[in-house]
């Protein structure tokens, strides 16, 4: 059954032919059921067969991530999510259209791209080019006036448009004689904030003997390569001089200012701003062109990217296998595992890809008989899942042992509610997670990166049952936010006379103390749970302390039977009768005994005592400790009380030494006469059983390997000639290599035998299984007290929040005041609720019943020495892109 | 008497419910339903442990030794609503 135990495992060879291999991978890829072997462990990866296409897809790849980052850097453009799998090999041949594709788009984004930053650059230059137009004639039209100036003192006419380089004399307006020194004109774009350092190191080299003014460009505009938005000012500076003027130009470049050129006439300054203006709007009209063809592009690709990822991904990782594989010149081979039920559906897919990829020669599946222990393979649903992982935390399953699994789906939650046992705690978590599982298809498909919002999603089913089952223990514990729900009438009754003198205590302080003979005589219990009475005692500690110690330590003794029982079914299976009567009747005879017989005296003195014996009634504690250390008790429990825990002491305490002699006894009887011991027993590795028959091993040389040289299989089977094939069996587990049965049969049977037989080794061993398991019965019996503990925390903590919260907004008299404290008293109530009481003391109940599970229960049976099946599969490869 | 029979009937009907869900309730589950056995599993176990914690809790109140103390106020609240 694969649901109890892992799924049965064995080791093929698969030959596959060179053309059709790729196609194979890929079908073995979609299916995701076998694993494969690294055929080379010690090549380097740069030296294997397929590292040029592993290269290719790296770089196809790199194209993709480049395409992706364009697209993402356009806002606007929506990247689809959730592309369905097609679960299609992509075809050898579509890897170099794709190839082909991918370079295509990368070239022409890059193209774009420069010719955007070109024309980006030249929309720069051209605005500044007419901002430095537009300021400059403000400047021109100043030293104008300051000429005009000049000029009426000097009487001089001055026609509009002469520029000022046409003084004689200086910039300074003074005109001394009939000098030709022309001035130099320099206008260009600064930073703005390099402005004030500029001016200084112009004043300083030129020694003041420059003029610069500056007017700010008010809009910021664009850097072409960066996209940051830049404050320009626009300065001219006049100089005299043809040396002045190259060191205005150095400190220029030195300060990285952008230089124009710039008409000293205004009808050339006006003309040329028009042409500047003109050539701006055509610029942005070809720079609007740009965008739109740049965004039709990205968007057309956005819509196939998922799709390419996906593929690229998918013939990726095929390469990658195929480089597991030992090639030669006409054929691919591999080990691999696969389980033995997939086997038809493995060949399909085998067939499958032999055709698409045209070849005429099928692909071969023979078993190979190992002694290794196959990988464990727990066949799991999205409901199972959650409950296989926790248990995999611990340890993986060793082949074909019980699987705790199918058990914890149900004992995990119940313990958890042991510990919880709230109802309406546990209807906010049912709620939650139904909501989970009910919304559970869109969650998927938005694939969150939220790790602990994926925690709680991927134990959605968990945290139902835990809800469900805690709504049930809350029912019964009768705690619904720590209040009690009296639905059937409480069976205690506050007698009359008492009744009567009630009303003459003053005090309030004072309590009245119902006597079982007067309040409960000849009543039944509370139906369903605990009675509704005792949330309003005061001594309901009391009373639910030592019911709930009682009930953590029969539900443990049952846990921990149910975990012994689980240890015969293994024994059994793996055909080990010694361990049986070995290990599996002392253990059950000491747990069953000393512990199932404190069990039976709960049970007992439950029905054997009430109010008209209760004072003779013994303490259980007591009365067990006492037991073993064999005084007489006090009290009485039965007739014949002392006889009998003498017997049951006796018989525990002789199963000590039987646990810890017998096995290695036998063991070491059984490698002194070895012809004696020829029984049946089961191969660890096929499954299939063998007869441990010792003689065979003589038969074949390399039947001790257990694993058959790729030459053995060549000559037994021809596959060294093409002419030579051999169609593979639907089940492929009889296979046609006939050495199979008996190289395996050796391979069954005790490892003792095979290997050295170290009897100091065995009894360490065996004293330390012995120690564990009595040492453990005591402390794992009283380690399952934690589900008293919790729940009586959880109990405490629920009423304190009530009594200091919430009852103060309930506790008004009139409406008016009362109306307005309710809400917020109410919210802080609940956000403590949530907080405290389902978060916290929900993973702390969480954590003990996953330690009472991995510890106290699984200790009794589990080995948890496997590892696990990691096939191939393109689900798992397409869903995590990181890992190479 | 009444009380013992009372007590009968509560106890016998929890318990053929409990078995109804955890012996006949598996049994008739039809052949071809997937996960067949995980439910019979998780049928049977679910019953055991419910059955075991509602048993305990009954039997433990069937004979109690101590009864509830109560304050004067809870005690007059209570001959007043939930006894007349």
């Amino acid at each position: 059954m694969a649901l109890f135990r892992c799924e049965e495992m064995a080791l093929y060879q698969l030959f596959l032919q060179s053309e059709a291999a790729y196609n194979c991978v890929g079908e073995m890829g979609e299916i995701g059921l076998v694993q494969f072997r690294d055929m080379n462990p010690d090549v380097n990866a740069f030296q294997r067969k397929f590292v040029n296409e592993v290269r290719r897809c790296e770089e196809m790849e790199r194209k993709l991530r480049f395409i992706e980052k364009e697209v993402k850097k356009e806002a606007h453009i929506n990247i689809p999510n959730n592309v369905p799998d097609l679960k299609q090999v992509p075809a050898a041949r579509e890897m170099n259209e794709l190839d082909n594709q991918l370079e295509k788009l990368e070239n022409e984004l890059r193209e774009l791209l420069s010719n955007q930053e070109q024309l980006q650059k030249n929309f720069l230059e051209l605005t500044e080019l007419k901002q430095v137009l537009l300021r400059t004639s403000i400047f021109f039209q100043e030293a104008d006036s300051t000429r005009f100036a000049a000029a009426a003192r000097d009487d001089r006419e001055h026609e509009e448009g002469e520029a000022l380089l046409d003084v004689e004399g200086g910039a300074s307006g003074g005109v001394a004689g009939g000098g030709t020194n022309k001035l130099g004109v320099v206008a260009g774009v600064i930073k703005r904030e390099l402005l004030g350092a500029f001016e200084r190191v112009l004043w300083r080299v030129c020694r003041g003997n420059v003029f610069l003014k500056h007017a700010d460009i008010e809009e910021p505009l664009t850097d072409p390569t960066t996209g940051d938005s830049l404050l320009k000012c626009v300065f001219i500076v006049f100089f005299q001089g043809e040396q002045l003027g190259n060191r205005v130009k150095k400190i220029c470049e030195g300060f990285r200012a952008t230089l124009y050129p710039c008409p000293e006439q205004t009808a050339e300054r006006r003309e040329m701003l028009k042409g500047v203006e003109a050539r701006i709007a055509d610029l942005q009209v070809v720079l609007d062109q740009t965008l739109s063809h740049r965004t039709r592009v990205l968007e057309s690709a956005a819509a196939n990217l998922p799709l390419w990822f996906v593929k690229v991904r998918k013939i990726k990782s095929i390469y990658h296998t195929l480089n597991l594989f030992q090639v030669s010149q006409k054929y691919l081979q591999v080990q691999c595992w696969i389980p033995i039920t997939d086997i038809p559906k493995i060949q399909a897919a085998l067939d499958k890809g032999t055709s698409d990829a045209g070849s005429s020669v099928p692909s071969v599946l023979s078993q190979v008989p190992t002694k290794e222990q196959p990988p464990t393979f727990n066949r799991t649903n999205k409901f199972t899942e959650g409950f296989q992982t926790i248990i995999d935390a611990y340890g993986v399953s060793s082949y074909r042992e019980m699987n705790p699994m199918p058990f914890t789906v149900i004992t995990f939650p119940f313990l958890f509610a042991v510990m919880f046992g709230d109802c309406g705690h546990g209807l906010i978590m049912a709620l939650f997670a139904g909501l989970l599982i009910w919304k559970e298809k869109d969650i998927i498909a938005a694939k969150s990166k939220n790790e602990i919002f994926m925690m709680f999603f991927g134990g959605r089913y968990l945290i139902f049952l835990m809800g469900v089952f805690s709504i049930y223990t809350g029912i019964l514990y009768n705690d619904l936010f720590s209040k009690s729900m009296n639905i059937f009438g409480s069976q205690w009754a506050i007698p009359q006379d008492v009744a009567k003198t009630l009303a003459g205590y003053s005090d309030n302080t004072d309590t009245v103390e119902l006597d079982p003979k007067d309040s409960f005589k000849d009543k039944a219990p509370y139906p369903f749970g605990l009675d509704p009475i005792w949330q309003v005692a005061d001594n309901k500690l009391d009373f639910l302390n030592s019911f709930k110690m009682k009930l953590s330590v029969i539900l443990g003794v049952m846990h921990m039977l149910f975990g012994v029982v689980l240890s015969l079914l293994n024994h059994t299976y793996f055909r080990k009768p010694l361990n049986v009567i070995a290990e599996f009747i002392p253990q059950v005879l000491f747990l069953g005994g000393l512990f199932g017989y404190l069990v039976f005296m709960i049970i007992y003195k439950w029905f054997a005592f009430d109010y008209t014996n209760s004072a003779s009634a013994p303490q259980l504690l007591i009365t067990f400790t006492d037991m073993f250390m064999l005084s007489a008790p006090d009290d009485e429990l039965y007739s014949g009380q002392y006889t009998v825990q003498v017997i049951i002491l006796l018989v525990g305490v002789a199963c000590v030494p039987w646990m810890l002699f017998v096995k290695p006894t036998v063991l070491y009887m059984r490698h002194r006469n070895p012809a004696a011991t020829q029984r049946k027993t089961r191969d660890l590795s096929t499954g299939l059983t063998f007869k441990n028959l010792n003689n065979l091993a003589g038969d074949d040389g390399e039947g001790t390997e257990g694993l058959i040289s790729n030459d053995e299989l060549d000559r037994e089977n021809g596959i060294g000639g093409d002419d030579h094939v051999i169609s593979p069996d639907t089940h492929g587990a009889h296979s046609s290599n006939g050495n199979a049965p008996g190289a395996g049969g050796h391979g069954g049977g005790h490892g003792d035998d095979d290997e050295e037989f170290d009897f100091g080794q065995i009894m360490i061993l065996q004293a330390i299984h012995t120690i564990e398991f009595c040492l453990g019965c005591i402390s794992h019996t009283a380690s399952y007290l934690r589900l008293w503990a919790l729940s009586l925390a959880h109990a405490e903590l629920s009423e304190v929040l009530w009594s200091m919260v919430m009852s103060i907004g309930l506790s008004y008299d009139s409406v008016f005041p009362g109306i307005l404290i309710l809400p917020p008293i109410f919210a802080a109530w609940a956000v403590l609720t949530l907080a405290i009481l389902l978060l916290m003391e929900g993973l702390s109940a969480f954590l003990h019943a996953l330690r009472l599970h991995w510890v106290e229960f699984q200790s009794k049976f589990y080995h948890g020495e496997g590892h696990l099946f990691t096939p191939f599969s393109f689900k798992h490869i397409v869903e995590n892109p990181l890992e190479d | 008497m009444g009380a013992a029979f009372a007590t009968f009937c509560i106890w016998i009907l929890m318990t053929v419910f409990w078995a109804l869900i955890g012996v006949a309730v598996p049994l008739i589950i039809p052949e071809k339903i997937e996960n067949r056995r995980l439910i019979q599993t998780m049928l049977l176990l679910t019953s055991v442990s419910c059955y075991t914690f509602w048993l305990c809790i009954f039997l433990m109140q069937l004979n109690p030794l101590i009864g509830p103390e109560l304050e004067i106020r809870t005690a007059q609240a209570i001959v007043e609503e939930w006894q007349s």
